[in-house]
C-alpha cells in the first residue's frame, strides 16, 4: 500500500481542480443574471 | 434545467465509477506499484484537456470566417475548460514522477511543452482582458488562439519525435495494458470528455449572459 496517499492526493486534487472551476463558473454566471436585471430595469426606466 | 441536472448526475456517477475501478478493479501493475493507478486521471485529462484545445481552434477559426460572436465564445469556453484539465495534468503528473523518477519534476520534451501550452492558453485568456472592444478583442483573440494550437501536435507528438523520459504510449498499442486497465482507462476517459462537454456548456452560457450584459450596457449608455 506504498504510495496509495499520493494516489488519492492526487484523485482529491484533480476533482478539487474540477469543483473549483465548476463553482466559480456557476457564481459569475449567477452574477451576470443579476446584472443583466438590473440593466433591463434602468433600460425600462428609461423608456 | 432538468436536463443539465440529469447529466450532471450522470457525469459524477461516471467519475465516481471510474474512480472506483482505479482504486479497486485494476490489478497493481508489476514495476511501479500502486502509484500508477495516477495514470488513470492523468492520461485521460491530458487528453481531454487536448480535446478542449482543439475545440477552441475550431471556435477560433469559426469566427475568423463567419465573424459571428458564438464562435468566439465558444472558443473563451474551451480555453478555459482545457486550462483546467491541463491544471489538473501538471500537478497530478509530479505526484506520480516523485515516486517513479525520484523528482517532481523533469525539462524534458513532453512536461516543457506542456508546461509551454498551459503558458499560452493562459497568456490567450490574459489577452482578452486587453482588449475593450468586443469585435476586436474576439478577432485578435482568434488569430492568437489558431497561432498557439501549433503547440497541440508538439505536446502529442513529443514522446515519439524526441528523446523523453516520460513514459511511452501504452493505451493505443496492442498488448500495453491488462484488458481490466484498459476498460478502466476507456471509462475514465469517457468520464472526463463528458465533464469537459458539461463544463463548456457551462461557461458557454456564462459568456452569452456577458454578451447579452455588454449590449445592455450599451443600450443604455445610448439612451
Amino acid at each position: 500500500m506504498k504510495n496509495l496517499g499520493s494516489v488519492f492526493a492526487a484523485y482529491m486534487i484533480g476533482w478539487g481542480v474540477f469543483f473549483g472551476f465548476y463553482l466559480t463558473v456557476a457564481r459569475r454566471t449567477s452574477a451576470l443574471r443579476e446584472e443583466i436585471e438590473r440593466l433591463k430595469n434602468s433600460l425600462n426606466r428609461g423608456k | 434545467m432538468a436536463i443539465r441536472s440529469l447529466s450532471a448526475v450522470v457525469v459524477i456517477l461516471l467519475l465516481a465509477a471510474s474512480a472506483y475501478g482505479a482504486f479497486f478493479l485494476v490489478p497493481t501493475e508489476a514495476t511501479m506499484g500502486i502509484v500508477q493507478r495516477i495514470f488513470y486521471l492523468h492520461a485521460p485529462c491530458g487528453m481531454t484537456a487536448l480535446s478542449a484545445f482543439l475545440v477552441c481552434f475550431i471556435g477560433n477559426l469559426g469566427y475568423l470566417f463567419k465573424r459571428q460572436p458564438k464562435w468566439d465564445w465558444l472558443a473563451v469556453s474551451s480555453a478555459e475548460v482545457g486550462l483546467a484539465f491541463c491544471t489538473v495534468v501538471l500537478l497530478t503528473g509530479p505526484i506520480w514522477a516523485k515516486p517513479a523518477w525520484g523528482v517532481y519534476w523533469a525539462w524534458d520534451a513532453r512536461l516543457t511543452s506542456t508546461l509551454v501550452l498551459w503558458l499560452l492558453y493562459l497568456s490567450y485568456l490574459i489577452l482578452r482582458t486587453l482588449v475593450e472592444d468586443l469585435d476586436r478583442r474576439a478577432l485578435i483573440s482568434s488569430f492568437y488562439g489558431v497561432f498557439i494550437f501549433l503547440d497541440v501536435p508538439l505536446v502529442y507528438g513529443s514522446i515519439w519525435w524526441w528523446r523523453t523520459q516520460h513514459p511511452q504510449p501504452v493505451v493505443f498499442t496492442s498488448g500495453g495494458l491488462d484488458p481490466t486497465m484498459r476498460k478502466v482507462f476507456y471509462l475514465s476517459w469517457f468520464s472526463l470528455t463528458a465533464l469537459m462537454a458539461l463544463l463548456i456548456r457551462q461557461r458557454y452560457e456564462l459568456e452569452q449572459a456577458r454578451g447579452e450584459a455588454e449590449v445592455l450596457a450599451r443600450e443604455l449608455e445610448a439612451a
